[in-house]
């Protein structure tokens, strides 16, 4: 097997031998990369390989169910996920869902900040409307909400109910934002906003996403990572990836034989 | 010759179909007519003989004595007085059997759903499914010997409250659990995945998403306790009088209804009573299904 821990100095993810297993059938085996900072990487892989599985090992998600089992290291910024409060890490690292989530019974205004409501955090109103506004603009969301802002977020289309969760999940000013195949559920046009936004945010925050269209990866990773049958097949970097796969796994499954 | 065949075989064939088609309507229909035509005729019967008593008097004034009836029937007049006791009681005993039941039920119906499948939790669904299905006069008995005997010393509202509070924790434990489990379980996940602590999420995340819906098994819940006879008859005995004294007999819309069928002067007195029960059943029974409805 090449060696898949690329050369990335200083990375801010660095995960060891994570294996998640459903019951005792394992989705993700041994997988082991670093992930760079303020860069995107994409997981690729065809259904049921364990993309998902894994990205949301990184938050620890699987906790909620008893079934799964985690095992494995996890380092963000150096120090252990596993070893720190829940809470804390998912502060650190906002998740995107692969069907937009607002909280129904909240306004445009009270989604982005729920962060800050739900968890008691108490926040001057003023500072607040920054928070709301700074986030909005970064997902561009702004011009199209701001006189709408009490509105429930529910009323919005898919593709800005989809920024406004990940205007959500920026407004805590996360390390890392998790998105798990964050367009699989929106039009083209929608798509490609949020592909822009993505290639902008990289920038401030570092973006692991799930995706199981190979043009996307290509278009806006600059890692690549793909995953077989719960295994790490190749990482690397995207354009060395879709140009001269190390694996013939990798480039049966970019050319189209599977998946 | 074989391709005429054909058509006129299908042609017979869609003919017959055609008859079955409207004959099956036609018996859908008139079952479904049959169905309804209990509800039809309970409130015009109803609206019949009871819409002459009906008016303020009705609403605000307690129920008049037997001498005063026989008075008023003898001179062909309308029977004087009303049920407001009864009014009183009924909402002085739902309005505590909820404060009751409701927090209880809510909770009951959390750990339901966050606990599915485990044991503790499948004991306590079966329990309170059982419980559903337990004679509302047996829960009026079981409460005599809790509180009548013990608590009270005496036939109270409490008891009454206790009975019927009793009856509407299935109730409420059920449709809390539906409702809870009906929410995506996407939205829990959004909420944890912003570091909110898990009695946070519940608090404030999937209780106020589901409200609607609990409110729904709620009002359903105290529908059908409105018109429970049986336990009030074992528990909160009945009053002349209006009565707000939790430990005291107190009475309500059903047991004056029972007590009017024993009076043959006040027989008039049962038909506006039903009457106003039935409205104020059927008001919630609509209430509940308009938020069920804006839910959608």
């Amino acid at each position: 097997m090449i060696n898949t821990i690329a050369e990335i100095k200083n990375p801010i993810l660095s995960i060891r031998d994570l294996s998640v297993a459903y019951d005792k059938n394992y989705a993700v085996k041994s997988v082991s990369v670093d992930i760079k900072k303020n860069a995107v990487t994409a997981i690729m892989g065809p259904s049921g390989c364990g993309k998902s599985t894994m990205l949301r090992a990184l938050n620890r998600m699987h906790e909620l169910y008893e079934n799964i089992t985690t095992t494995g290291e996890v380092l963000l910024n150096n120090e252990n996920i596993f070893d720190m409060p829940a809470i804390k890490l998912r502060r650190q690292m906002g998740m995107v869902f692969q069907r937009p989530n607002p909280f129904p019974t909240m306004s445009i205004y009270d989604n982005v900040v729920a962060g800050y409501n739900l968890n008691g955090i108490r926040v001057k109103k003023s500072e607040k409307d920054d928070i709301v506004e700074r986030s909005l603009r970064d997902v561009a969301l702004w011009d199209e909400v701001k006189d709408s802002l009490v509105k429930k977020g529910s009323f919005l289309s898919g593709g800005q109910q989809q920024r406004l969760c990940i205007a959500r999940a920026l407004a805590f000013n996360p390390d890392v934002i998790l998105l798990d195949e964050p367009t699989s559920a929106l039009d083209p046009i929608a798509t490609s906003k949020i592909e822009d936004l993505l290639v902008k945010l990289k920038e401030n925050y570092t973006i692991v996403m799930v995706t199981h269209n190979m043009g996307q990866a290509a278009r806006i990773s600059d890692y690549s990572l793909f995953l077989y049958l719960g295994e790490l097949v190749e990482y690397g970097k995207t354009k060395n990836m879709f140009t001269t796969p190390k694996d013939p796994r990798t480039e049966q499954y970019l050319t189209g034989k599977f998946g | 010759m074989t391709k005429s065949r054909l058509t006129l075989l299908q042609q017979d064939h869609s003919h017959k179909r055609l008859i079955k088609d409207k004959l099956v309507l036609a018996l859908v229909i008139a079952l479904s007519l049959v169905t309804i035509s209990p509800i039809v005729l309970i409130i015009s019967k109803l609206l019949i003989k009871g819409y002459r008593q009906i008016s303020l008097d009705f609403i605000i004034k307690n129920t008049p004595d037997t001498y005063e009836a026989i008075t008023a029937v003898a001179n062909g007049e309308i029977i004087p007085g009303g049920i407001a006791n009864g009014i009183v009681g009924t909402l002085l005993m739902v309005i505590s059997a909820s404060i009751l039941a409701i927090p209880v039920g809510v909770i009951t119906g959390i750990f339901l759903y966050e606990n599915q499948g485990k044991f503790m939790a499948n004991l306590t669904r079966n329990i309170s499914d059982i419980l559903q299905g337990v004679p509302s006069i047996v829960l009026g008995l079981i409460s005599y010997l809790w509180i009548v005997k013990h608590v009270t010393m005496g036939y109270s509202a409490l008891a009454g409250s206790v009975s019927i509070a009793i009856m509407m924790l299935p109730m409420i434990i059920r449709s809390t659990e539906e409702t809870l489990k009906m929410i995506p379980q996407t939205l829990k996940e959004a909420a944890l995945a912003l570091g909110v602590p898990y009695h946070k999420v519940i608090l404030r995340v999937l209780i106020p998403t589901g409200f609607s819906g609990l409110l729904t098994g709620i009002l359903l819940g105290i529908s059908r306790i409105l018109g429970e006879t049986a336990p009030l008859l074992l528990t909160a005995l009945g009053s002349s009088m209006i009565n707000l004294d939790m430990t005291k007999p107190t009475s309500a819309i059903p047991l004056l209804i029972w007590e009017f069928y024993n009076d043959p002067n006040m027989i008039d007195l049962i038909w506006s009573s039903s009457l106003l029960l039935m409205i104020m059943i059927l008001a919630l029974n609509i209430i509940s299904k308009q938020i069920i409805a804006n839910r959608r």
